[in-house]
């Protein structure tokens, strides 16, 4: 019978490795799928008893914190709830979040400040965490909002030095503070800014302008053929109210904004260097600013059946996209970008809304210094198509932007959107000032408007917004 | 060294582990818990002190590691009742030192534990009463669809179960020293496969009734894997013959398939088993919120664990609880959230020791009562703790019975002490020297 128990034995220890197995299962194997399950209180629990640390503007004004909700326990409020939502963000426990409180979630939360013993971690319930400095301007923030007036559309301030994003502003938007948020009820957590598809219309002439120039093709004296129409990939094109300008001067042709001229001018340059230069200025990755990736849409160029082409694709219609049509697809932070390059000279600095941390003892832990993405064109390139630009204001179709004594460098764009005939725009405008020394470069656009242009419905709030940001000393 | 000198060199781990639990819940909750509660530990070691020095007089020559694993285990049980419920540890004391009462009282009654042989068909009587009580109208009682308590004046609840398989062990005991040779040459070939004969099986097939009665009546599935698990173990080891085994865990599988898939209860038990975290069953009533918590209770232990005091039991600020029943059928889970995997493989490798010691007390005994009992009562506590551990880590469907000697609960804390007791009187009688026998 002895060797029955001895068998029985080692039955019993199978099961009780059955027993070893399942439990490491849960405890290491398993463990962060199940820490990360939806249906997992504890780590909401877990969350509610750290005090995160707060979310500043660049004025020391703040934009979320943790109060104290009972028990031992903390809620996150956002005093100036809808207004800096798309950036900030908001905090509902891991996994929850979006905006800075998601992209900054470990720092924000902290870490244990006190010493853990053998005994567990007794008296580590208080985790305090680090202070979140941005560079967003209350002023210019609240401009954008009264600007936009509840329409559609976004608007991006950066200061081209240094990628610092001063405003960035999306209707709709939401309220951080409630967890309740319906399409019907105009709310909404889809950040147009940085996640929106937007023909760029004739702003993207910028691009254009940059591959043309600093390729050495042309020059802003170059003289083009500015008549209407104009077959572009086998189809005619024509210019706004079928004008025919004659023979003109590069400069005259963005003042004017001269479709025929910029497609040719497209074509000419190829495909290729086009390619080339739009992934200089950051098509065909997501921005490099510091929001979480799912908040983020790299500029692209989409075909008709709206599947995304290769980058350089020889399906594309180059002298079309080359006027901001043909498929092209970008947020509101791209073009911003772009204005903030030529502003830079040809330099095109990361985008930040980060600019510091600070512990609970108000020490400095952590500065965001600025740092170059990529070096687009020459100063000298960039200063003639500077020139070009403060033209456009000056005596084209940008002159409702006007600041007045400060010269203010901009270009226009009316992209038609939805079907032929139904006259729907999407009216752009981007830009910087002062042209001599440029603090602020800006980027704005509405959505879907009955054939508004964006000379007239976006230059002014870029104005303003612009004016806003130079008063407050940026 | 004696082996009574060792057994009190082992209850130095069990001082120790009980000293620093209670010290660090202290120190965790000492805005909820008054000091006076720290006596609980004191006092815990002084119930198994008096416990050893019985033994030194009565069973000097008993197994020296079986009450100090059981020390060990008891002392971690306290320590985490303690921390989940300062009142149910109050009464899980109390009910410790019923069990110690009923732990001498065994041992005084039963010096000769071979007289329980003459009273074998009162004692399964008695067992398969107690088995069906729970269902009794007016003092059975329903819990989560299983019918596994019954309520005594006073408002206390008992689990008969708990004692049911100690008398079933005994009687099979009994009963498989008779009838093993017969077993064994009565058998047939039949189609290849060797079957034992039906008129000396007859009981053995009364216990497969018992263990789908508990299924049926009960809705019990943990109680009858416990019982027919023994049962098959005994059966394997008084006969020798694997295919008894196999042709009855066909017939407890084939029984237990068709239950499963025709009683609600048990169709949910395995419902919530495979789909914890499908959120659907995660809602549902009786669905997988214990469970699935259970599991998420685990992960947070990880590797080294929480610490004492520090996993989360209710959800704050409300009285509902994040893991319903933390200190009875969920301690196992509590327990690794807070000393994590290797806490809880220590907890399981003190099982194993014990069931080692068992498994050694039968082998070392020469009279085949004696091996059969031991063999019994061990394999029915090692598939306990395969039961209620394997429920809360979701190898096998969770089904309510008791962690023994760490969960909360009388008739589990009482009845394990009589099944030590009993273990202790065969080793006792097995290791005796063989000049002093008499």
């Amino acid at each position: 019978m002895n060797d029955q128990i001895v068998k029985l034995f080692g039955f019993i220890l199978v099961l009780f490795g059955l027993l070893v197995f399942f439990t490491s299962k849960w405890t290491v194997f398993d463990a962060t799928a199940l820490n990360n399950n939806s249906l997992n209180h504890l780590t909401a629990i877990r969350d509610a008893k750290i005090k995160r640390g707060r979310i500043l503007a660049d004025n020391g004004e703040v934009l979320a914190k943790s109060v104290p909700a009972g028990g031992g326990e903390w809620k996150r409020t956002y005093p100036q709830n809808s207004l800096f939502a798309q950036t900030v963000g908001y905090w509902r426990g891991s996994g929850n979040d979006a905006g800075l409180e998601s992209y900054y979630a470990g720092r924000l939360n902290g870490k244990t400040e006190s010493i853990s013993s053998v005994l567990g971690p007794l008296s580590s319930s208080l985790k305090v965490g680090d202070t979140l400095h941005t560079t967003l301007d209350p002023k210019a923030q609240e401009e954008a909002r009264s600007e936009l007036a509840g329409r559609v559309g976004a608007v991006v301030a950066l200061q081209p030095r240094t990628g610092a994003v001063l405003a960035m502003y999306a209707n709709p938007t939401y309220d951080p503070n409630s967890s309740k948020c319906s399409a019907s009820a105009g709310c909404s957590y889809f950040n147009r800014a940085t996640q929106a598809a937007y023909p760029p219309g004739s702003t993207f002439k910028i691009v254009t302008a940059g591959a043309a120039i600093n390729t050495g093709k042309y020059s802003p004296n170059s003289q083009v053929d500015g008549n209407s129409p104009r077959t572009i990939s086998g189809v005619p094109l024509e210019n706004d109210l079928n004008h025919s300008y004659g023979t003109v001067s590069l400069t005259y042709a963005l003042t004017q904004s001269i479709n025929t001229v910029w497609a040719q001018v497209g074509v000419n340059v190829g495909t290729p260097v086009m390619t080339d230069y739009m992934k200089r200025f950051g098509f065909y990755s997501d921005p490099p600013i510091d929001l979480p990736k799912g908040e983020l849409r790299a500029s692209n160029v989409l075909s008709p059946a709206g599947v995304a082409y290769p980058p350089g694709s020889q399906d594309e219609d180059i002298g079309r996209i080359a006027i901001g049509q043909g498929g092209l697809s970008v947020a509101p932070l791209q073009m911003a970008m772009v204005a903030s390059t030529i502003a830079d000279n040809g330099n095109l600095m990361r985008p930040h809304l980060a600019s510091r941390f600070t512990n609970s003892q108000g020490e400095t832990v952590q500065t965001i210094r600025p740092s170059l993405y990529h070096h687009v064109m020459s100063a000298q390139s960039a200063q003639d198509i500077n020139q070009m630009m403060r033209t456009v204001v000056d005596e084209g179709t940008g002159t409702p932007a006007s600041l007045g004594g400060i010269s203010f460098a901009g270009k226009t764009g009316t992209a038609s959107v939805g079907k032929a005939g139904q006259q729907r725009t999407d009216p752009w405008f981007i830009g910087f000032a002062p042209a001599n020394d440029p603090k602020v470069a800006v980027a704005v656009v509405l959505e879907n408007t009955p054939n508004e242009y964006g000379g007239q419905v976006a230059g002014p709030i870029a104005a303003a917004v612009v004016r806003t940001l130079l008063q407050e000393g940026k | 060294m004696s082996a009574r000198n060792r057994e009190l060199l082992g209850l130095l781990p069990a001082s120790a582990l009980v000293i620093a639990g209670f010290a660090a819940v202290f120190v965790q909750r000492q805005n909820v818990l008054s000091n006076v509660s720290l006596t609980y530990g004191i006092l815990f070691l002084a119930l198994c002190l008096g416990a050893h020095v019985f033994l030194r007089i009565t069973l000097p020559y008993a197994d020296p590691y079986l009450f100090p694993i059981v020390a060990l285990l008891a002392s971690l049980g306290i320590v985490m009742i303690y921390r989940i419920s300062a009142t149910d540890a109050r009464q899980q004391a109390q009910w410790f030192v019923v069990g110690l009462i009923l732990f001498v009282a065994t041992i005084l009654m039963f010096r000769d534990y071979r007289r329980l042989e003459q009273y074998r068909y009162v004692i399964v009587a008695i067992s398969l009463v107690l088995l069906v009580l729970p269902r009794a109208p007016g003092i059975g009682e329903q819990v989560n669809g299983a019918y596994l308590n019954i309520k005594l004046p006073g408002g206390i609840t008992f689990q008969p179960t708990e004692f049911s398989k100690i008398g079933l062990v005994i009687f099979l005991a009994s009963y498989l020293r008779d009838t093993r040779q017969v077993l064994v040459q009565g058998a047939r070939r039949l189609l290849g496969i060797t079957f034992p004969p039906l008129k000396h099986f007859g009981p053995v097939l009364v216990i497969w009734g018992v263990a789908m009665l508990a299924l049926v009546l009960l809705s019990d599935i943990g109680s009858s894997v416990m019982f027919y698990g023994a049962l098959l173990a005994m059966l394997y080891v008084a006969t020798g013959r694997l295919s008894f085994v196999v042709i009855g865990l066909i017939a407890f599988i084939g029984g237990a398939w068709f239950l499963g898939s025709h009683i609600a209860h048990v169709h949910a038990r395995f419902e919530t088993w495979q789909h914890a975290l499908n959120p659907t069953i995660y809602n549902a009533p009786l669905g997988s919120y214990q469970v699935a918590n259970g599991n998420f209770a685990m992960a947070a232990g990880g590797l080294f664990g929480q610490g004492f005091g520090e996993s989360i039991i209710t959800v704050p600020g409300t009285h509902s609880s994040l893991i319903p029943e933390a200190d009875t059928d969920m301690i196992y889970a509590v327990l690794t959230s807070e000393i994590g995997l290797f806490g809880a493989v220590g907890v399981l490798i003190g099982y194993l020791l014990f069931v080692w010691r068992g498994f050694k007390t039968a082998m070392l005994s020469s009279d085949s009562f004696s091996k059969l009992m031991a063999v019994g009562l061990t394999s029915v506590f090692a598939l306990q703790v395969f039961v209620i551990v394997g429920g809360v880590t979701r190898v096998i469907p969770l089904t309510g019975v008791t962690l023994p000697f760490i969960s909360y609960g009388g008739a589990s804390i009482v009845a394990n002490f009589v099944l030590l007791a009993l273990l202790l009187l065969v080793s006792n009688r097995a290791r005796r020297p063989v000049r002093q026998n008499t």
